[in-house]
This record gives structure tokens, sequence and C-alpha cells, in this order.
């Protein structure tokens, strides 16, 4: 499986994202740099973490008027698979490819931990390895993770299923207490309505070996990895 | 022409910037002050001189760029130079 890994000046989860699908998972990468308006002919796009431009004006908000971003508008809209992390889901929302927006962390801190996450839907390309009943932790670390939207866009998104992850506690409660910053309806990540982009706070791409001591971010990239033997390219 | 474009956090969108501004100030006594919301300001200038057409523009550019309208409003405002 080909993925391809944009670039922007400022990311810096890049490298991460490229070591474990190159090194980890044995797929194909190639980094794309963020002017550069050919994809290399991808299954899977990633954004990655970082701080897109030094965050300039608002997260995410340089990034997505790059000439790579208005390829993988068309990329998305031919129904390839988008994944957004951390900084690249805040590139999803501000290109308009996902509802909402990221606001600053209720607490105002820069939080750097694990959370554990409840898996809402299993029917997607990013989620077919994930179980509805066992609990994902996975590390965060942003200060500007806290998602908003207007109410009918969540009532919306509610009512499509397409809250993909939300935090929750160690049992699997979702309570405010496991709300780390102040996302509307403890939402970690979420899906368009085709269900190919998903964006999402927490890294999974950061627990992908046991040397680090977690190893459940894997199931994103095998369910893609799934997703991919079982049609081929997207 | 000089281009002001004023951009401000929606009315509702919670603003946890604002509040810690709030709480030092009201801690340094200014109690009388409250409701503080954090924006921005964004200056620029051009050199075109239909004061309509470049207020449509940097309407267009505020809409598109300079503000994100999910979470925040803007007002243009245009100076002499």
């Amino acid at each position: 499986m080909r993925f391809s890994i944009l670039v922007f000046p400022g990311s810096n989860c890049d490298y991460d994202a490229y070591h474990s699908i190159r090194h980890v998972l044995g797929q194909d990468a190639e980094f794309i740099w963020h002017e550069e308006t050919d994809l290399k002919n991808p299954d899977c796009v990633i954004l990655p973490g970082g701080f897109s431009y030094g965050d300039y004006l608002r997260c995410g908000a340089m990034a997505s008027f790059s000439p790579a971003m208005e390829r993988v508008k068309s990329f998305a809209n031919d129904g390839g698979l988008v994944l957004g992390i951390c900084n690249g889901f805040q590139v999803l929302t501000e290109t308009g490819m996902l509802p909402g927006a990221l606001l600053r962390n209720r607490s105002l801190s820069f939080i750097c931990r694990d959370v554990f996450l409840k898996t809402e839907n299993t029917h997607l390309p990013f989620t077919n390895r994930l179980d509805k009943d066992r609990l994902i932790r996975i590390p965060i670390a942003h200060a500007e993770g806290n998602y908003f939207c207007d109410p009918e866009t969540l009532d919306e998104l509610e009512r499509e299923n397409r809250v993909v992850f939300r935090y929750c506690d160690r049992k699997g409660n979702v309570t405010e207490e496991a709300n780390p910053n102040g996302s509307l309806n403890n939402i970690a990540g979420i899906t368009n309505r085709e269900g190919n982009v998903l964006g999402m706070m927490p890294h999974p791409e950061r627990a992908m070996e046991s040397i680090v001591g977690n190893t459940d971010g894997m199931r994103v990239f095998q369910s893609l990895l799934a997703q991919f033997q079982k049609t081929g390219a997207y | 022409m000089k281009v002001k474009v004023i951009v401000r956090l929606k009315k509702g969108v919670l603003d946890p910037q604002g509040k810690a501004i709030e709480k030092t100030a009201v801690k340094q006594g200014f109690r009388e002050f409250n409701n503080f919301r954090l924006g921005k300001i964004i200056e620029f200038q051009t050199d075109e001189t239909d004061r309509k057409a470049v207020l449509e523009k940097a309407e267009q550019l505020a809409d598109k760029f300079l503000a994100n309208t999910v979470i925040e409003n803007y007002e243009v405002q245009i100076e002499d130079a």
C-alpha cells in the first residue's frame, strides 16, 4: 500500500508517520512537499502533526491553501483515503473537508499525554480492525484540540455516526473529567459523510511499537491495510 | 488606502484566552471590567483608489482566509492613508 505524507514548513510528525509506515508496517511511504502538485499516486494521504507555518493566523489555515492540498481535495473527492492527525485534522477543518474547527484547549495548556479512546464507528477504512468494546490508548500532544461546531452540525455528526473517536476514562465512560481539552461531546475524531476522510487529534503513529510502550495505534493502520487488501487501490 | 480587518470570535464560542485575561485583570483590581474576548487586527495597504472595490475585495479575503467563519466574525475598515 502506498502512503503519501504531506510536508509543510513546520510539520514535525512527518518522520514519525514515515517510520511507522516504512519500518513498522513495511509499506511504501513518500514525502510530498507542500508546493508539489503530484501526490505520487497514493492509496492513502497522511496529513501529519506539527505546526504548519508556525500555526500563524490559525492552526492549519495557511497549509490549507497550499498547492498540494488542492490535489488532496480532488483526491478525496474521487474517494481517496485521507487521514489527518493533529495538525492534519486542523488542516482538514480549515479546508472545509471536515466540518467544525479546533479551538484553544479549555485549560490553555499544551497537553502531552496518553488518553483513552472509544471507537464509535468501526465500519470505516480507518477503523475496521478496531472494536467498540475495546478501548485504545493513544497519545495526544496539542494546544488547539478543542473541537467546536454549531449545534446543527453536531446533531448531524452524531446522527450520521460520524463521530469516530471519543475521549473516555479507562473504563470507557465518556465523562467531562475524561475530556482533556473541552471538545464538544468529547470528540477526538470525526469523518466526512462519505467516510473516506478522517481527522483525529490523537497520534496513532506514535503508538506503533512495543519499544515505545504502546501498539494500540497499529490498529488504525492495520484497518487501512485490511481495507486496501479487500478493495485494492482506492 | 489602508485596510484594517478586525477578526472576533463569534458569540457563544468559548474563549479561554479572554477568560485568562479577565482573571488576571480582576486580580490587578480592574473589577469594573468583564466579558473579555480576544480577537485579531490585520492591517494592510493598497494602491487602489476605488474605495468600494477595495472594500469588496478585502471582504472576500477576510471571508476566505483571514477569518474562519465557522468560529469567527470579521469587520473590514478602510482608512485613507
